[in-house]
């Protein structure tokens, strides 16, 4: 139990996804000019996280490493990801269309995600149980959403500001997003101060 | 034919100019070595991949050419994999994930989707020869800077090692996304034409993105005002 706590504390705050590891800064910088679109996206990346996870995480163990094919986990992750973020939409869309508006479209902006492979393979070399991996990749996301909301609102106030004409558009926002990673910065060692260790 | 090489090293480099590929970017350049690594793996990646889809761009049905492009990407990836692996095993401890992580990196897709599919094998390669120099000069700009600072060493030598205190927050996430964002400035000034574009804009994947370009950047982007899409 300590263990999964940890793995949810380090996922959020200590080795944030976005701001610590930096996967997925497209869609971070891409998305988070609005805070219902930043809601939405991380959603949708949360969603697609666990059930990708769900899925390799089995294709790993019980099928590529038993017959010594660890090597293609690259190519089979990568397309069961793009399979499944697909199926995912045609199936929302045809049974759930409310969830279908709320995060379909984010859906294809997902499959090149690097935070999505990020977290399928981490948790395979991480050598998680299957529990663990999952609520890692819960974990993850929560991350994904803490980041964009948080930058959501620094977003905001930086676009108001009197920013100098080279700076102005990304440069800024780069720094706000330095900024707003230094923030994360003062957690680091919360995890292992809490539970003591690994 | 020298245009096309030099294009992606200056005019159109991925990295200060079309902000692709900004993952590796950030979280490889805490030393020089590690940033000169990443530049040559994703380099053999685009040259290879290149190469292939533009061998193959008239028999890939249009319909599925991303899965296709994929998949030849993934295939090279794995090639690095085992090369570096095999070989130098220390950078790939560094490298982590972010090698496997080449796949998803949006100039290779980029590229393919872009220029290696409507162009031939020899042109394609040079893009892919140019695009890889751009990109592995820019990371190893970007490495060496915050390497010196925030070590006081570059490519492991002591430089003001011993007589400046290092700035180790250079070497820390923050820094990463301080010299980015300080560097894309600078090249804003020095050449004038300021990067306006972000996310959806300068993503590689938009051109076959359709559906999110009209949706969710729309919602995005303020200038084209997203209808009919209510996102709750």
């Amino acid at each position: 139990m300590t263990k999964i706590l940890a793995i949810v504390i380090a996922a959020i705050l200590t080795n944030n996804f976005v701001l610590s590891k930096f996967l997925g800064i497209c869609s971070f910088l891409g998305v988070s000019q609005k805070l219902n679109t930043s809601v939405g996206m991380s959603a949708a990346v949360t969603f697609v996280m666990v059930l990708s996870t769900a899925v390799t995480w089995p294709i790993q163990i019980f099928l590529l490493d038993p017959n010594g094919l660890g090597y293609m986990q690259t190519i089979i992750f990568i397309l069961v990801i793009a399979i499944l973020v697909q199926l995912v939409e045609m199936v929302l869309k045809k049974y759930i269309p409310p969830l279908y508006k709320a995060m379909g479209i984010y859906l294809p902006l997902i499959t090149t995600n690097c935070a999505i492979m990020g977290v399928t393979i981490l948790n395979i070399d991480q050598g998680y149980t299957f529990a663990e991996a999952m609520v890692n990749s819960f974990g993850c996301g929560i991350g994904y959403l803490v980041a964009m909301v948080l930058f959501t609102g620094v977003r905001s106030r930086v676009e108001a500001g009197d920013v100098p004409k080279s700076l102005r558009g990304l440069p800024i926002l780069l720094i706000a997003a330095s900024i707003t990673a230094l923030c994360l910065l003062g957690f680091a060692g919360l995890a292992d101060g809490l539970f003591g260790g690994k | 034919m020298w245009k096309t090489l030099t294009n992606g090293i200056l005019k159109e480099n991925p990295v200060f100019r079309l902000i692709l590929g900004t993952c590796p970017t950030l979280a490889l350049t805490t030393m020089a070595s590690n940033a000169l690594g990443m530049g040559l793996a994703a380099t053999f990646v685009l040259v290879g991949s290149n190469l292939v889809i533009s061998l193959l761009r008239k028999i890939i049905p249009d319909k599925i050419r991303i899965p296709a492009y994929i998949t030849v990407i993934a295939g090279f990836v794995t090639v690095v994999q085992m090369l570096v692996k095999a070989y130098t095993p220390e950078l790939d401890a560094q490298m982590g994930i972010y090698l496997p992580l080449i796949t998803v990196n949006c100039i290779i897709l980029a590229r393919a989707e872009m220029f290696a599919n409507k162009n031939t094998v020899l042109a394609s390669v040079l893009d892919g020869i140019g695009m890889g120099i751009g990109f592995t000069a820019a990371l190893l700009v970007m490495g060496s800077i915050r390497e010196l600072i925030g070590n006081g060493t570059i490519f492991g030598m002591a430089v003001t090692q011993g007589h400046i205190e290092p700035m180790l927050i250079m070497i820390l996430p923050p820094g990463g996304f301080f010299v980015y964002g300080i560097l894309i400035a600078l090249v804003n000034k020095i050449t004038g034409k300021p990067v306006t574009n972000a996310g959806c804009e300068a993503c590689g994947a938009r051109e076959f993105c359709g559906k999110a370009e009209k949706d969710a950047c729309a919602d995005a982007i303020p200038a084209k005002e997203p209808e009919g899409v209510k996102v709750k």
